[in-house]
C-alpha cells in the first residue's frame, strides 16, 4: 500500500510502536474495567464502582493506576533485587510482542509476518520468564510455589494452544494474520459468501481449544493456580506493591486483550467487514470492528473466570495432557482429511 | 571418672559422602499457613511440611485469638455471661447462649414458658441457616470460584435481618434471659419469617447448582480429606462434619432433650463418604431441613408469656449440671459449678471447632495444598469457637 502522506519508514514504525504501546494499558483498562469491575459485579449482585468519573465510575483504574504510581517502591530485604525489579517489564514485553502482529485493518499492524501466527504463540510464552523471575527473586515460599506452577502449567498449555491454530492455519493455507484474516473476507460458506467464511464455522472445536488453552495461559480461573488467592494468596505477585504491580496487573490484562484479539483475528474473521474491499474504509471502520469481537471473545473469556471454580495442579495437566491434546490432534487430522477431499 | 570420646579421624570422609547425599536429595519446605491467610477464617496457624506440592505433616497452632472466656465468666453474673458466651461462635452467637442458660436454669428448677422456648428453637435454627449459608458460599471460594460468597451472603442478609428484627441485634444478640426472653416477637415478624424461609430455599437450589453441582468442584472436592467414621469419633469431631461421615447422631434428637426439639419432626441427613463433598452435601441439607423446620415451629408456635417468674437477683442454688447441645458447628457443652453466688465457681466450656481441628494433623497427612484449603474450609470452623 502506498501511504497518502509519503513518510519514511522509521517514522511509521515510531508511531505504530507508540501507539501499541500505548494499546496495551488501554486495551487492559477496557477489559479491567468492563469485566473485572463491572460485570463481575453485576453476577455477583454488586454495582461495582460507581463515584469516580461520575459514570459508573468510568475513572476507577485510571485512579487505582496513579495511586499505584504514588506507592512507596517496597522490596523483600531477602530478594534478588535487581531480578525482582525487571520481571514485571519481562511480563508486559512479552505482551507488546504479541500485539505487534495483530492487524486492526490492511494497514494497520506493525509488521505483517509470514510466520505471524507462530511468532504470536512463541512470544506470548516469553511471559513465563518472567513470572518465574518474579517468584523465585521474591524470596518468598508462597511466590516461589506459585511461580513453579506457572511454569508447568504454562508450558504444558502452549500445545493444545498451538495445535488448536494449527487447524485455522490449514483451512487458510497462510500462517500471516494478515492473510488468515483475508481468507476469512473471501471465503464461502458451501458457495454462500454472505459473511465470508469465519473460521469459527468450521473450526469451533479449534475455537474451544483456543479459548480454554488461552484461559490456562492467561492463569485464569479455572486455571489460575499461579495466583489462586485462597491457597498462595496471590501466587508469584504476592510480595509485588505500587508501581511494579500494575505493571502485572497491566500484563495480565493486556494479555487478556491480545488473546482475545487473536482469537478474532483467527475464527472470528478479525478485522474484515464482508464485501467492504476498500482499503480506506477497512482501515478506518477495522478497528472498531476488531475491538467488538475482541470484547466477545473477552466476555466468555470473563464469564467462565467469574464463575467456575478451580482446578487443581495435577488435574490441570491431566485437562491438558488426556483431552486437550488428543482433541486438538483428532482436530487437525480431519480439517486436514476435508482439506485435500473439498 | 574420664570419659573417653573416640575421635573418628576419618570423619570428613562421612561428611563429603552426606554431602553428595544432600545434594542428590530433594529437602522439605516448611510452609507457614497463617495466621493471616484468607484461608483460615482468621488466626489459625499451621505449619506445613512440604515435598513439592505434597504435605509430609501439618501442626495446627491455634491459640492466637485466646480470650480467656472460661476465666472471664467466673467473675462475672449469669446475666452478664451471655454477652461473652455470645462471642464464642460469633456466627451463631444465639445458639451458644441456649445451653449455657439452658443449664442455669436446671439448676434454678426454672423452666422458660413454652412460647419462648419456641422462639428460642426458631432463633437458633435461624442461626443455623446463617451459618450454613456463609459456609456454602464460601465454600466456593476456597475452591476458587469467586461468584457464589456473594450469593451466599446475599441471601444470608435474609437471616440476618430477621435475627434483628427479633432481637435487635445481627450478630451478638444477647437475647436470652434466665427463665425466657428479654422481647416478643415483633408484629408481621412470623409472615416475614415465612417469606425469608423461601428465600434460604431458593438460595440452597441456587448454591446447589452453581457449586454442589459443578464438575470441577466434584473433581476438587470427592475422595479429598475421607474421615472414616471411627476416627472422627476418636477425634472427638462432631456434628455436620461426623454425619459425613455416616455416623447418626444428632443431639437435637439422640441427646437429653432440649427446647421444643422432641415435638418436631425431622431428618438428621448424613453421608456414607466422609469426603469434603460430603460435608458440603450434609450442610446442605441441614440448611433446607432448618428452614422447613422453623416453617414447621412458625405453624406451631404457642401464644402465652415469654418469661417464667424469676427472682429480681439471680442466685443460682449450689449444684452442677452438664448441657450439650447441637450447635451449628458441632456439638457444644457447657459444665457449670454453682456455689450458690451470683456468677458460677467455674465453666468449663466444649467448643466443636477445637476438636473439629483436631483431626487436621490426621487428616492432611499426604494431601496437596490446594487440598489443605478445601480440607479446611470444609471442617467449617470458627476461630473463636477453637480459642474462646
Amino acid at each position: 500500500m502506498q501511504s497518502a502522506v509519503d513518510i519514511g519508514w522509521g517514522t511509521i514504525l515510531a508511531i505504530k510502536t507508540v501507539v501499541v504501546l500505548a494499546i496495551i494499558p488501554l486495551g487492559a483498562i477496557i477489559l479491567g474495567y468492563t469485566f473485572l469491575l463491572k460485570m463481575m459485579a453485576h453476577m455477583q449482585s454488586r454495582l461495582g464502582p460507581m463515584d469516580p468519573g461520575g459514570f459508573h465510575g468510568w475513572f476507577q483504574l485510571f485512579g487505582d493506576g496513579i495511586k499505584f504510581m504514588q506507592k512507596e517502591d517496597v522490596m523483600p530485604a531477602q530478594s534478588d533485587r535487581r531480578i525482582f525489579a525487571v520481571a514485571p517489564a519481562v511480563v508486559v514485553i512479552s505482551t507488546f510482542l504479541v500485539f505487534l502482529v495483530i492487524p486492526a485493518g490492511p494497514d494497520l499492524v506493525v509488521s505483517n509476518l509470514d510466520v505471524g501466527v507462530f511468532y504470536a504463540l512463541a512470544v506470548s510464552s516469553l511471559a513465563v520468564v518472567g513470572v518465574l523471575m518474579a517468584g523465585w527473586a521474591s524470596a518468598n515460599k508462597f511466590a516461589l510455589l506459585g511461580a513453579l506452577r506457572a511454569g508447568a502449567q504454562l508450558i504444558a498449555y502452549e500445545l493444545p494452544l498451538l495445535l488448536a491454530v494449527v487447524g485455522v492455519v490449514v483451512m487458510a493455507g497462510t500462517m500471516s494474520l494478515q492473510g488468515i484474516v483475508e481468507a476469512q473476507q473471501n471465503g464461502s460458506i458451501f458457495g454462500w459468501d454472505g459473511i465470508g467464511n469465519p473460521f469459527i464455522f468450521g473450526q469451533i472445536i479449534g475455537f474451544m481449544l483456543f479459548l480454554v488453552a488461552a484461559q490456562a495461559e492467561l492463569t485464569q480461573t479455572p486455571f489460575d493456580m499461579p495466583v489462586a488467592e485462597s491457597e498462595l494468596v496471590a501466587g508469584y505477585m504476592v510480595e509485588y506493591t505500587g508501581f511494579r504491580f500494575l505493571f502485572f496487573f497491566i500484563g495480565e490484562f493486556g494479555t487478556a486483550f491480545a488473546f482475545a484479539g487473536l482469537a478474532a483475528t483467527l475464527f472470528l474473521g478479525g478485522w474484515a467487514i464482508p464485501h467492504v474491499t476498500d482499503p480506506g474504509w477497512s482501515n478506518v471502520l477495522g478497528p472498531i470492528v476488531l475491538l467488538t469481537k475482541v470484547m466477545l471473545v473477552a466476555f466468555l473469556m470473563f464469564w467462565v473466570r467469574f464463575t467456575y471454580p478451580r482446578l487443581r495442579e495435577d488435574q490441570l495437566q491431566a485437562v491438558a495432557w488426556k483431552f486437550l491434546i488428543p482433541i486438538g490432534l483428532a482436530n487437525i487430522l480431519i480439517t486436514g482429511a476435508l482439506k485435500v477431499a473439498f | 571418672m574420664s570419659v573417653d570420646f573416640a575421635v573418628d579421624r576419618q570423619a570428613w570422609r562421612h561428611l563429603a559422602d552426606a554431602q553428595v547425599n544432600v545434594e542428590l536429595d530433594t529437602g522439605d519446605m516448611i510452609l507457614n499457613l497463617g495466621p493471616q491467610h484468607p484461608a483460615t477464617h482468621g488466626t489459625l496457624r499451621l505449619v506445613v511440611r512440604l515435598d513439592g506440592e505434597r504435605v509430609i505433616s501439618a501442626d495446627p497452632v491455634i491459640g492466637y485469638m485466646h480470650r480467656g472466656y472460661e476465666k472471664l465468666t467466673e467473675f462475672r453474673t449469669y446475666p452478664q455471661i451471655t454477652t461473652l458466651i455470645n462471642r464464642i461462635d460469633w456466627l451463631s452467637s444465639f445458639a451458644n447462649e441456649v445451653p449455657f442458660l439452658h443449664g442455669a436454669e436446671m439448676l434454678m428448677d426454672i423452666e422458660a414458658p413454652p412460647r419462648a422456648q419456641y422462639i428460642r428453637t426458631i432463633l437458633t435454627e435461624l442461626s443455623r441457616i446463617a451459618t450454613f449459608m456463609l459456609f456454602l458460599g464460601e465454600m466456593g471460594l476456597q475452591v476458587g470460584a469467586l461468584t457464589p460468597p456473594f450469593y451466599g451472603f446475599r441471601d444470608r442478609e435474609h437471616v440476618l435481618n430477621l435475627i434483628e428484627a427479633a432481637t435487635g441485634g445481627r450478630f451478638h444478640p444477647n437475647f436470652n434471659r434466665i427463665g425466657g426472653l428479654k422481647d416478643d416477637l415483633p408484629w408481621g415478624w412470623i409472615n416475614e419469617c415465612r417469606n425469608g424461609m423461601k428465600v434460604v430455599l431458593d438460595a440452597c437450589n441456587t448454591l446447589e447448582e452453581l457449586v454442589a453441582e459443578n464438575e470441577i468442584f466434584e473433581a476438587r472436592t470427592r475422595s479429598i480429606g475421607i474421615i472414616p467414621p471411627e476416627v472422627g469419633a476418636g477425634y472427638g469431631v462432631s456434628g455436620s462434619n461426623l454425619r459425613a461421615s455416616g455416623v447418626d447422631w444428632d443431639l437435637r434428637r439422640d441427646g437429653k432433650p432440649y427446647l421444643v426439639y422432641p415435638e418436631l419432626d425431622f431428618k438428621v441427613w448424613t453421608h456414607p463418604d466422609g469426603d469434603s463433598y460430603a460435608r458440603y452435601w450434609v450442610r446442605l441439607q441441614e440448611t433446607r431441613e432448618a428452614a422447613r423446620m422453623v416453617i414447621q415451629m412458625l405453624d406451631r408456635i404457642p401464644s402465652g408469656p415469654i418469661m417464667a417468674k424469676v427472682p429480681r437477683i439471680i442466685k443460682v442454688p449450689e449444684g452442677e449440671v452438664f448441657v450439650e447441645t447441637e450447635n451449628p458447628l458441632g456439638q457444644m457443652a457447657y459444665y457449670v459449678i454453682s456455689k450458690g453466688a451470683t456468677g458460677p465457681f467455674r465453666v468449663k466450656i466444649r467448643s466443636a471447632s477445637f476438636s473439629n481441628v483436631s483431626i487436621l494433623p490426621w487428616l492432611l497427612r499426604g494431601v496437596y495444598v490446594p487440598d489443605v484449603i478445601t480440607i479446611l474450609g470444609s471442617l467449617y470452623f470458627i476461630l473463636g469457637d477453637i480459642d474462646r
